[in-house]
């Protein structure tokens, strides 16, 4: 399997991918922005679409789209009782410029097809290599701010009467998320990427005892969900996505069931 | 207590929402190691007032003034609410150390930890350290707030309606810990409450917002018919 060149760069996206979507999916379960995350990787198919018709890689075209939008979605979405129809307002609309860009672009539906459910084959030593350095400018700003992110995520009331400048934060933890969809979504497709954001992590919370051992736990749970489909798919030639989601759901419904246990007990 | 110095003067002050003044003409004196009262019906502008106090609203009129100078007035807020998910796995001692922020590594240093553990320990919360904060009871999620209020030593703390939803044990149980801390530490306290007789137990002075003005002075001279004479609470 590793013979194969496009085998080890998935790989090694694989791993960088894991280890992003377990760090700031501890942030994004923290923070309750599972939504807006799916509504970011929906953005970044109609970036990628639009990446195909300039004739840009999609990865560029995604990063300029989640980056630019990231920003006025959480403005939009900043008020809870509109959340929920904001966000989806702008996914409908992404989604159908998406279409319209691949329908400008002439691709087919095969196209469209990579771009929102992933491909193993297509990741180049290249593509690894910007993925590589958008992760570590990711990880550099969360390493950073850690202490503030930390404190406005799990206590936002404790963060706010701290002074601490939170619709900065939230504007910053925006542009991260931006940037790791568009990252993520190379190898399990904007359509899925919100998988590996979200279910790690909040599987993870259910067994972790402090958020450094959630942000472990999650990072591990996002590998072995990546690198078991990377196998599988090799294997059984069967969308690599499709395993990736199956095993990080069933993950997640075994820790509701754990959980559901632990409060039974 | 008379002689004790000022820390915080309040001259004048006035917060005017749009259309709406909230206070004016507000004129208050605390001095180190007191508990005052903040007492008022809702709406009266209580929190607002706290708000200005912490440097969130700039006042409309008048000036804030801190003593010796602003630098060396440290504030703990303990607000009336709070929003930690019950399946956070934030154990007590970590809801603690959030407050202890600045541009560091993300990890705490030995100081840090052991500026945890001394607030736990004052706050009798040595032995929940490792508890969950969403497992923990209201009693004790109100000490931990108050613990991550105080981790950073601030010398004036404000616990703004915080004990409203305990029941009568729990919340004399929080109030005699605060009185402690104000014996001990020489902490300035303002407690914001409805609650008058907490309030005539445990404090020194009280400040009564009313829709139509302000009046202070010894917590003696509140009496429960001029609380109940404008419904002011």
């Amino acid at each position: 399997m590793f013979s194969y060149e496009f085998m080890r760069n998935a790989f090694a996206a694989g791993t960088i991918i894991a280890i992003i979507c377990g760090i700031m999916g501890v942030f994004v379960i923290a923070r309750n922005m599972s939504f807006l995350t799916h509504t970011l990787s929906e953005i970044g198919f109609s970036g990628a679409a639009f990446g195909v018709f300039a004739g840009w890689a999609p990865l560029n075209g995604m990063l300029l789209f989640t980056v630019v939008s990231s920003v006025i979605v959480g403005q939009l979405s900043a008020r809870s009782e509109r959340r929920e129809a904001a966000t989806s307002a702008i996914s409908a609309l992404f989604i159908g410029l998406g279409i319209l860009f691949l329908s400008l672009a002439n691709k087919n539906a095969s196209y469209a097809t990579s771009i929102l459910f992933g491909s193993v084959i297509g990741i180049s030593a290249g593509d690894v290599r910007q993925m590589l350095w958008l992760s570590l400018l990711v990880l550099v700003v969360v390493f950073v701010i850690y202490r503030f992110l930390k404190f406005d995520s799990f206590d936002h009331t404790g963060a706010r009467v701290k002074g601490l400048w939170t619709n900065v934060l939230s504007i910053t933890f925006l542009v991260l998320l931006a940037l790791s969809v568009s990252v993520a979504a190379q190898i399990v497709g904007s359509l899925l990427i919100f998988i590996l954001l979200t279910l790690p992590a909040a599987t993870a919370k259910y067994f972790a005892h402090t958020v450094g051992g959630m942000m472990v736990l999650a990072i591990a749970l996002a590998l072995i969900g990546v690198w078991s489909g990377l196998v599988l798919s090799y294997v059984t030639n069967f969308p690599v996505s499709f395993f990736i989601a199956a095993i990080e759901a069933i993950f997640y419904f075994i820790a509701l069931g754990w959980q559901r246990l632990q409060t039974a007990e | 207590m008379a002689d004790a110095a000022p820390i915080l003067k309040l001259e004048h002050l006035g917060v005017t929402f749009p259309n709406h003044p909230v206070f004016s003409d507000l004129n208050l004196t605390i001095r180190q190691g007191e508990i005052w009262s903040i007492i008022g019906k809702n709406g009266v502008g209580k929190t607002t007032l706290m708000r200005t106090i912490l440097h969130q609203l700039r006042p409309t009129h008048g000036k804030i003034t801190y003593l010796p100078s602003q630098s060396d007035v440290t504030i703990g807020y303990v607000p009336q609410f709070r929003n930690i998910d019950a399946d956070y796995p934030l154990t007590i001692k970590d809801f603690v150390g959030l407050n202890l922020t600045g541009w560091k590594l993300p990890w705490l240093s030995g100081k840090e930890r052991a500026k945890v553990a001394k607030i736990l320990d004052q706050t009798g919360l040595k032995q929940l350290a490792k508890r969950p904060i969403g497992q923990a009871s209201g009693g004790e999620k109100q000490k931990a707030y108050l613990a991550q209020a105080l981790v950073e030593a601030p010398n004036l703390l404000i616990l703004d309606e915080s004990t409203a939803s305990l029941d009568p044990v729990t919340k004399t149980e929080l109030l005699d810990l605060v009185a402690e801390l104000n014996r001990r530490l020489r902490l300035t306290v303002l407690f914001v409450t409805h609650d008058i007789p907490m309030a005539q137990k445990y404090t020194q002075h009280y400040l009564m917002l009313t829709p139509g003005g302000i009046e202070q002075g010894p917590i003696a001279q509140l009496t429960t018919e001029k609380v109940w004479e404008g419904e002011n609470v």
